[in-house]
């Protein structure tokens, strides 16, 4: 426990902090906002369990959201459940159950092979939104239901942010807690020497496939969690795009650092709030925005601050105390010599 | 039997066209580990720009040549300017070329605007052809066996020329070649500028199939990755087997469940997966 206390401390810290701002008059756009950084960051997050730890790439992180919010979507409109667990818990299983079927097909490629089925695998699972009209609505997607009240609080705007708020926190405090696991450990292990892990016995295929059916069972949760925000389902939610903005997230935010994806959460985010109401151009932005993470930041924001930020300073600390030290004996060496 | 035949020849236009995509993507991933999701992109700049020059006039063969040169000189720029330093790292390629599909996809709609357009077939071969009960435009048979000779062409080239020899040792093991002394470079910028130009090409060609639209790019971008899937990565006799089979497929898939016509291609993949990892002419 000691060892995490300060990062504890800070992050309990940051908590009150988010938990205290809608109170303190934070303007309704931005509480709105910060929603869409909780619940996309439980995905991010999520993704970065798979792409960091696992050092599996999948595109198809947006299916396994969207079907979240279809099924929530479903759920509420025909049979009308208007309990927020019960809907969660079907969104978050109906992802992984997907994820089950795709994991075995994906799986049985290695690495680019892996990344382009799940790339197909998102295109179709969009396309299937988009045409199967009976289900899902089609393009116009689905409407018509609302956030049931949260417990004996109303369903507003600033209590579903706490709500949302709620959620990452316990959704990443899980993930945590996975990725420092012996568990998280193997996954690890796997990222960096797939080949000595096998040596030592671990079945490396169940590990990647174990891995992918948890990210996919939190972004099922998150998409659930979308689907209430914005009271509506739509192909939007599952194409190929958001799974992109998603590994936009988690390689900004820094790979493998479990909180530098809601970092690249909060940054995508506000961003493409701002751009897109200034400029129609927001989507060539954007794009160059991607080349330049690709280009000149692959570590991510935390990445090159555990690289690059902590090394100098603990230099500069050792240099401080090594001046200190020799700047101390040269007062006293005059002395010795006379 | 009119249902099957119709489908058939429909299947294999349709193939046709994801062959002049597919042939590219694969052979410049085959030789230098680059996923290049602009591909697409590619292929509806080849579309728009070919469609441009037939409303100046000229004529639709010329049109398709000049748009397929354009979007060669643009696969020029993308790869001189991002690709060519990140051989081998697939994740950077795909998310860099991911960021120039949606600036070349928002860059087109704001040149050439969000409405679809239909791209006229050659005069000469805007008819129909009647083959006993069934009726076929004629223009989809001439882009079976244009896409037929382009890849009849593409393998003479690949088996009987030095370039060819090269970059056929260059997907088996560019560093054995390097090692040699070859200088594979060259037949990095030549894939690839080879693969842009059939992408342009083939965005004119295919285009009295398809349209041009803003979102084509990403609704081919699945299709011609079934192909390379179930091809196998870096076999140009791949991306042929694996053109007609997802072209067939989809066009069965259509006409026979079309609510669920995008699913269908899931089929092939998921087969090829579980028995044949690496593709029907892939190797390991």
């Amino acid at each position: 426990m000691r060892r995490y206390g300060l990062r504890l401390s800070l992050v309990l810290a940051g908590v009150a902090i988010l938990a205290a701002l809608p109170t303190l008059g934070l303007p309704p756009y931005y509480v709105s906002l910060f929603t869409q950084v909780f619940i996309l960051g439980i995905a991010a997050a999520a993704l970065d369990l798979l792409v960091g730890q696992t050092g599996v790439v999948s595109f198809a992180h947006a299916s396994f959201f969207g079907v979240g919010a279809y099924t929530v979507a479903i759920l509420c409109t025909r049979y009308n459940v208007s309990s927020y667990v019960i809907t969660l818990l079907a969104a978050a299983a109906m992802a992984t159950a997907v994820a089950a079927l795709f994991g075995l097909v994906a799986l049985r490629a290695e690495g680019v092979g892996f990344l382009i089925i799940t790339l197909a695998l998102n295109q179709i699972v969009w396309g299937l939104a988009y045409q199967w009209v009976a289900v899902t609505g089609g393009e116009n997607g689905i409407t018509g239901f609302f956030r049931p009240p949260i417990g004996p609080f109303a369903a507003s705007n600033v209590n579903y942010y706490l709500y949302a708020l709620a959620a990452m926190l316990v959704s990443v405090a899980v993930m945590w807690v996975i990725s420092h696991s012996p568990f998280g450990l193997v996954l690890l292990g796997i990222r960096e020497r797939p080949r000595r892990m096998r040596a030592l016995g671990y079945n490396i295929w169940s590990y990647q496939y174990a891995a992918f059916l948890l990210a996919a069972l939190f972004a099922g949760l998150a998409g659930g969690l979308f689907a209430y925000y914005n009271a509506f389902a739509s192909p939007a939610d599952l194409a190929l795009p958001l799974s992109t903005q998603m590994l936009i997230m988690v390689i900004l935010g820094g790979a493998g650092t479990l909180f530098g994806p809601l970092l690249g959460a909060a940054i995508l985010i506000f961003l493409s709030n701002t751009f897109s109401s200034l400029t129609e151009r927001w989507p060539t932005i954007l794009g160059i925005v991607y080349v330049a993470i690709v280009m000149y930041a692959p570590e991510g924001l935390l990445g090159i601050a555990q690289k690059r930020l902590l090394p100098s300073l603990n230099t500069w600390l050792r240099l401080r105390q090594r001046r200190e030290v020799s700047a101390a004996k040269q007062s006293e060496s005059p002395g010795d010599a006379a | 039997m009119t249902f099957y035949l119709q489908n058939t020849l429909g299947g294999l236009a349709y193939g046709g066209l994801l062959f002049m995509i597919a042939s590219g993507l694969t052979l410049i991933f085959g030789l230098m580990r680059v996923v290049n999701i602009a591909q697409t992109s590619f292929y509806l700049v080849g579309a728009y720009v070919g469609l441009t020059l037939i409303a100046r006039g000229t004529n639709f063969w010329l049109s398709a040549a000049v748009a397929g040169v354009a979007v060669a000189v643009l696969g020029f720029a993308v790869y001189r300017l991002f690709l060519h330093r990140y051989h081998k790292q697939e994740l950077t390629t795909v998310l860099l070329t991911i960021g120039l599909s949606l600036v070349l996809q928002d860059l087109a709609l704001a040149t050439w605007g969000g409405n679809p357009r239909s791209v006229p077939p050659p005069a000469m071969l805007a008819h129909s052809v009647t083959l006993g009960a069934v009726v076929f435009p004629s223009y989809w048979l001439a882009l079976i066996v244009i896409s037929f000779l382009t890849a009849a062409g593409l393998w003479l080239f690949q088996r009987y020329t030095m370039l060819g020899a090269v970059i056929r040792a260059g997907v088996d093991d560019g560093e054995m070649l390097r090692g040699l002394g070859v200088d594979v470079d060259r037949s990095f910028y030549f894939v690839f500028l080879l693969g842009a130009f059939l992408a342009g090409v083939g965005g004119l060609l295919g285009g009295p199939i398809t349209g041009a639209y803003p979102g084509l790019d990403g609704e081919l971008l699945p299709l011609a990755f079934a192909v390379v899937i179930v091809g196998g990565m870096g076999s140009l006799t791949g991306a042929f087997a694996g053109s007609l089979v997802v072209g067939l497929v989809n066009t069965f898939g259509k006409a026979l469940l079309p609510q669920l016509s995008y699913f269908t291609i899931f089929a092939p993949v998921a087969v090829i997966m579980a028995l044949r990892p690496q593709g029907l002419f892939g190797r390991r």
